[in-house]
């Protein structure tokens, strides 16, 4: 597989590390009422969809950038590649 | 039918005209008591187990392909109990147990070969490891031995003992492990659960659940709706596909892991061994082939196939310590699709929907525990209890902190 990093250009996916599903960005409030069940289930459940899947892949032989990739479970396809940085700032973490 | 030297002999001399089908091709029925769902290893054999030892109650499997497509006829066949830890070591030396009485069981030949499994040791620091894993396993009465490395090239001449980083310097012994055929074991538990009356209908998808206040009323499915007192899903790589229609997520990974075999060669490997270090294993099927594999590729699939990275890496590790297996042409490769999950460790237990019961999250190991698997799911469905040696297979663990995580990784489905 190869991935088209944001900065670097295509790269071969054997330079990352996998992480898992791009929901990992949302570590839950740890002062919420129900943390506890917030965080069994950020820890421990997944969707772990047929089809796309946002995912976060490190790139840790190359600019130690991490990045949210869609690729489709079924054919392994890579549809989109975004910096993890740019999605969270986005999805409003890290203000 | 009953199979049996005689018959064989019988058959021989008149033609093989007397040889039926091994199971019939059942048409689904309306209601059951218990609709179990996937004809992989797991799901085969729990229809049997409850059949023989729980209930005579109407029983069928419902398959979306054909018996055996799935895992059970994709994986490296190897059987073996050396694990760890209590949650685990106690239900694996069960399914070794039953693997040994299994084909007078099921009159069926299996090719169950206890030619051993050997775990390499490189460091003074995993000698230690697998000595605490050995005296484990004794504990749970399994069999384990400590071989120094003279007595592993007395066994295995070819080994390559001085590579640079990873020499070897003995091996845990399991003799009692081994291979079994895998294709066999399908057909042989679909066999003898057909005999006692299970119905196992193959090009049977299902598609969704009947879930009413609650509880689980049966399964929408490509060939219509079955109802069922009980409903047991058995999918392995497809539980979360699965689950996810009955409105579930699972604490569990889809990934995809390669396995290897070689163009036939002449009798040169007589057991298993496993290069831990390097991420590879082998075996030599009895038709010749080396049998071989590695790691996980690593990142969520449903594809069914791989890529090269992991080639490349798993000849890479046979050919460190294995420098002969160069000379032998790769004839085959393919993928199948694990149900890795959180902690490495399987769940067999009931959901929260009552009548829906889950087995599942077997990872790269669940053909050896297919017996015990079979047995453990038969008694929880038939008694709502778990069996004796599966009681720390819960849903829950994950929440109350008493994962079973034979390699501490955490919660990271693709270390395991
Ligand atoms: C390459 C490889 C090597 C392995 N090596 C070993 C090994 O050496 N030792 C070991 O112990 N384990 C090994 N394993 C793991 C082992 O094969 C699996 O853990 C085990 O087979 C899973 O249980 P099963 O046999 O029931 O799964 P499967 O055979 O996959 O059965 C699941 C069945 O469910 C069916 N299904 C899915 N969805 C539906 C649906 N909606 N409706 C109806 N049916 C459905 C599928 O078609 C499939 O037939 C290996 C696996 C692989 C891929």
């Amino acid at each position: 597989m190869l991935i088209d990093h944001p900065i670097l250009g295509p790269r071969d996916a054997a330079e990352f590390v996998y992480k898992g599903d791009a929901m990992l960005i949302h570590r839950p409030d740890w002062q919420a009422e129900d943390a506890v069940a917030q965080f069994t289930d950020y820890g421990y459940l997944r969707d772990n969809p047929a089809g796309l899947h946002r995912e976060l892949w490190f790139h840790e032989q190359g600019d130690r950038s991490w990045l949210v990739v869609t690729r489709d479970t079924t054919t392994h396809e890579i549809t989109k590649v975004e910096l993890a940085r740019d999605v969270a700032r986005a999805e409003g973490r890290s203000r | 039918m009953h199979y049996s030297g005689f018959k064989v002999i019988k058959e021989a001399l008149t033609g093989h005209r007397g040889w039926g089908p091994a199971w019939r091709d059942a048409t689904p029925k309306a209601q059951y008591d218990y609709v179990i769902i996937g004809g992989g290893g797991h799901g085969l054999a729990t229809a049997y187990y409850l059949a023989k030892e729980f209930k005579q109650a109407r029983i069928a499997v419902l398959e979306k392909g054909w018996i055996g497509g799935g895992n059970v006829g994709r994986n490296t066949t190897i059987i073996r109990s050396n694990y760890l830890l209590d949650g685990n070591e106690p239900f694996y030396e069960f399914s070794l147990k039953l693997w040994e009485g299994l084909e007078q069981d099921l009159n069926y030949n299996a090719m169950v070969s206890q030619r051993g499994i050997l775990n390499l040791i490189h460091s003074d620091a995993q000698r230690d490891a697998f000595i605490r894993r050995g005296n484990a396993m004794i504990l749970n009465g399994a069999d384990a031995e400590l071989l120094s490395t003279a007595q592993i090239v007395e066994r295995y001449p070819f080994l390559n003992v001085n590579n640079a980083r990873f020499p070897i310097k003995g091996g845990l012994a399991q003799h009692r492990g081994g291979t079994v055929r895998h294709d066999a074991v399908a057909w042989g538990y679909a066999r003898a659960a057909d005999r006692r009356g299970v119905d196992i209908i193959q090009n049977c998808e299902v598609t969704g659940f009947r879930i009413e206040n609650g509880t689980c009323k049966g399964v929408e499915t490509s060939r219509g709706f079955i109802g069922a007192g009980k409903v047991a899903s058995c999918v392995a790589g497809s539980s979360s596909r699965l689950m996810e229609k009955a409105g579930m997520r699972l604490p569990i990974e889809s990934h995809v892991l390669q396995a290897f075999v070689s163009e036939g060669l002449k009798p040169l490997l007589p057991g298993v061994i496993t290069f831990g270090a390097g991420h590879f294993y082998c075996s030599q099927s009895d038709k010749g082939g080396l049998v071989f594999g590695g790691d996980l590729d690593g990142y969520n699939s449903y594809a069914q196939r791989g890529n090269l990275p992991v080639v490349e890496d798993v000849c890479e590790g046979g050919m460190a310590i294995f420098p002969n297996l160069g000379r032998a042409r790769l004839l085959r490769m393919w993928g199948g699709i694990m149900d890795m999950s959180m902690d490495g460790s399987p769940i067999i237990d009931r959901t929260h929907i009552d009548g829906l019961y889950f087995n599942g999250g077997w990872c790269y190991g669940g053909f050896k525990a297919t017996p015990a698997s079979g047995f453990a799911y038969a008694h929880l469905l038939a008694t709502d209890t778990p069996h004796k040696t599966a009681t720390a297979y819960r849903f829950d663990r994950f929440a109350t902190g008493h994962m079973i995580d034979e390699k501490g990784m955490g919660n990271q489905p693709n270390l395991h």
